[in-house]
């Protein structure tokens, strides 16, 4: 079943095995990850020699935290992109598990922090196999489905928290030092963060079931003709995409110490766009968690490097929106080229 | 089983107005209702009318002049923005960008009011960067080929950005007051009637007329069904998608104009998130994501029903956050009921005609 090979998991951006179709579409890939790595790369080195306490290990612990939740954010929302569908309703779910976790201390004030932790992401994952559900038996864009749910999350945890907020003091200081300590200089949430990015990035490359999303997204029905469970794959897709969603929360309460029913209010955009300028296409079938979560890095890293540059914070969201409408262009530009490759070459194929 | 095909929820439509009246008899005038009301709004209309007669019965000041003025005022600038998202959903595109669109031309308002522009002169030129920022839309999604919601969700941030960088997080509120309260101002001096509303009325009559009475609205329905189909049979698709973005970022910008006057204030986070409650209340009025499939009707009836329900729960002293459950719940199960309702009637009647019910898969196969 899953041809999990004893290759280091590291492959890093080549992710996708042997796959004989689209190598130029692959070889477009590559570079578009890569751009995006270069274009992060580029912002820090530039910021770093204009202004050197950016790297700090303040700074860099910042990159790091700041990039974290995002990036969480940005590789469920690519794995339910990919199958062609979206999830707006990540940033109330988010909010959700946030608020939730936070409660949980509040209520049982002795709560060991691993029984916390597995309840903010069992929220998420409940709002995911809903969001889910609702998708796969309605058979109406998740567009709408998950523009409802959105309201209706948030709506719950509004009504849940009741004006109310968590604050730190409600915490244990071992929840709290979750989002402070760090494992070998990176911050333990980044750390987690790098991990989801690549047990999932494994698991999309090498794993049967994590090509069929890309299959789903590509073309549904000719994936369901041959004998791929679509509707199973999508929950799935949904399903993870809530628990990491909760997971997001959870890092977010544990960083932040303070959550009210706001947290997370229009993340679900950033989000998709992170996603879009990493190289997951909206149209679905296309791109990599890597490419989402290197978009989440640019995204944050754009805003913590506008102060260093002496940029008014202001022009913080029209640089995000330029960048994407780049980035969508961009996509559109390899595209084309590939199309054009592909007739001249096409002698041979048709 | 389990895969009904897509198509089956707009099918629907057609069959569900030939149910209520069989009469083949008069076949045209049958034709010109069906033109008109797709059948698809009948439920959020029905849901208006209940609600409606609700809050009039069970809710104490609701039907006062007052409360209705408050009413109308609070919906109006959805429901512009509404208008023109029907017409671009209906060919089968998104306009995200619309709420940025308002705060930006609301920012560029408060701008050029500071720096000496007459209000006059400023309002119009709100209106032609409103239509600038749809046309932009427009071109990156007609002659760019660029997919509609991932262009609007980058110009949703680059237009709210700019609004930020032209205002920062300041707030212009120097507005001469005698346009503050024009904005507020009655219609013929009539209590529960701001002028606004009746301009939106207006407006929907022109749209609905449009849409539904004209060739070209006759063509949105074709392109958003098959577009394809629709270039062969000579319509401009790629400029009637470029005017429909510019049209729908000119609305925004009136909107805006509106917002501002109606408020006082110009900021840069005005309407924050409001184009996703435009989106829900577009889809509310039975227009489909698929495209091909709404009306103007519907759709204004979606609007006042968020409105209404809003409204109400407010006098109860209800907090806003149980609206957000309610839209949410109530966009749900507006999409969720058609399709139910189709599986029931395909489990029901499996016999009859229509292709859909027994074989599944083969029948995909001939769709493809």
């Amino acid at each position: 079943m899953t041809n999990a090979t004893g290759n280091a998991p590291q492959t890093s951006t080549a992710g996708a095995p042997a796959q004989p179709s689209g190598r130029p579409a692959r070889r477009q890939r590559q570079f578009r990850e890569l751009g995006v790595l270069l274009a992060v790369v580029a912002l820090i080195t530039a910021t770093w020699l204009h202004n050197p306490g950016f790297l700090s290990s303040q700074g860099v612990r910042d990159l790091f935290l700041g990039a974290t939740v995002l990036a969480v954010l940005a590789v469920g929302q690519a794995l339910v992109l990919i199958t062609k569908n979206v999830d707006l309703s990540v940033g109330s779910v988010m909010g959700l598990s946030a608020f939730g976790t936070g409660l949980l201390f509040v209520t049982f004030p002795g709560l060991p922090v691993p029984a916390a932790v597995l309840a903010g992401v069992g929220i998420g994952l409940v709002c995911g196999l809903v969001n889910g559900l609702l998708v796969t038996t309605v058979q109406v864009p998740a567009l709408v489905v998950t523009l409802g749910t959105l309201y209706a999350y948030r709506g719950l945890n509004h009504w849940w928290a009741d004006g109310g907020q968590v604050n730190a003091h409600d915490m244990p200081a071992a929840f709290l030092l979750l989002g402070r300590v760090s494992v070998l200089g990176v911050p333990l949430p980044a750390a987690v963060a790098i991990a989801v990015v690549a047990a999932v990035g494994f698991y999309l490359a090498r794993y049967r079931s994590g090509r069929e999303l890309y299959a789903i997204g590509s073309n549904a029905d000719a994936a369901r003709l041959s004998g791929i469970p679509a509707t199973r794959r999508v929950m799935l897709a949904f399903a993870a995409n809530g628990a990491l969603a909760g997971l997001a929360g959870v890092l977010f309460a544990a960083r932040y110490g303070t959550v009210d029913s706001t947290v997370g209010t229009g993340m679900e955009l950033q989000v998709v766009a992170a996603a879009v300028v990493g190289g997951v296409a909206i149209a679905g079938g296309v791109g990599t968690v890597y490419g989402a979560a290197l978009g989440a890095v640019l995204l944050t890293t754009i805003t913590a490097a506008l102060p260093i540059w002496r940029i008014d914070q202001f022009w913080h969201q029209a640089v995000v929106g330029a960048l994407i409408l780049a980035a969508i262009g961009l996509d559109r530009l390899l595209a084309l080229r590939t199309a054009r490759k592909l007739r001249g070459g096409g002698a041979r194929g048709a | 089983m389990p895969v009904a095909p897509e198509r089956t929820v707009t099918a629907t439509a057609p069959d569900r107005v030939g149910d209520p009246e069989p009469g083949p008899n008069r076949r045209s005038g049958a034709v010109r209702l069906r033109s008109l009301l797709s059948g698809r709004e009948t439920p959020v209309v029905s849901a208006l009318l209940v609600a409606l007669l609700g809050a009039v019965l069970f809710v104490d000041m609701f039907a006062t002049a007052r409360n209705v003025d408050f009413l109308l005022l609070s919906v109006a600038a959805i429901a512009l923005m509404a208008l023109p998202m029907t017409l671009i959903v209906i060919t089968g595109e998104i306009d995200l960008s619309v709420a940025s669109t308002l705060a930006l031309s609301s920012a560029t308002l408060g701008v050029l009011w500071e720096s000496g522009v007459p209000i006059e002169t400023a309002l119009w030129i709100c209106l032609g960067v409103g239509a600038l920022l749809g046309a932009f839309n427009g071109f990156l999604v007609t002659v760019c080929g660029l997919p509609s919601l991932a262009v609007t969700i980058g110009t949703m941030a680059l237009y709210r950005g700019l609004a930020y960088v032209l205002l920062g997080d300041r707030a212009v509120a120097s507005y001469p007051s005698a346009w503050v309260g024009g904005a507020r101002e009655h219609f013929l001096g009539l209590p529960g009637l701001p002028w606004i509303a009746v301009a939106v009325l207006v407006l929907a009559v022109l749209f609905g007329v449009l849409l539904h009475a004209t060739a070209v609205g006759r063509s949105l329905f074709d392109i958003g069904n098959n577009d394809e189909a629709a270039r062969f049979t000579g319509v401009s698709v790629r400029w009637t998608k470029f005017w429909l973005f510019t049209l729908s970022g000119t609305v925004a910008s009136a909107a805006g104009v509106f917002w501002t006057l109606q408020y006082g204030t110009s900021r840069a986070d005005t309407a924050f998130g409001l184009e996703l409650q435009v989106v829900a209340a577009v889809l509310l009025g039975g227009v489909s994501i698929f495209g091909g499939v709404g009306s103007v009707l519907g759709v204004m009836s979606g609007v006042l029903l968020l409105g209404v329900i809003r409204n109400a729960l407010q006098l109860f002293g209800i907090g806003s956050e149980v609206l957000q459950v309610v839209t949410g719940l109530i966009l749900i199960a507006s999409v969720v009921t058609p399709n139910l309702v189709a599986r029931l009637r395909a489990a029901r009647a499996p016999r009859p005609s229509p292709p859909p019910a027994p074989v599944s898969a083969s029948t995909k196969g001939e769709e493809s």
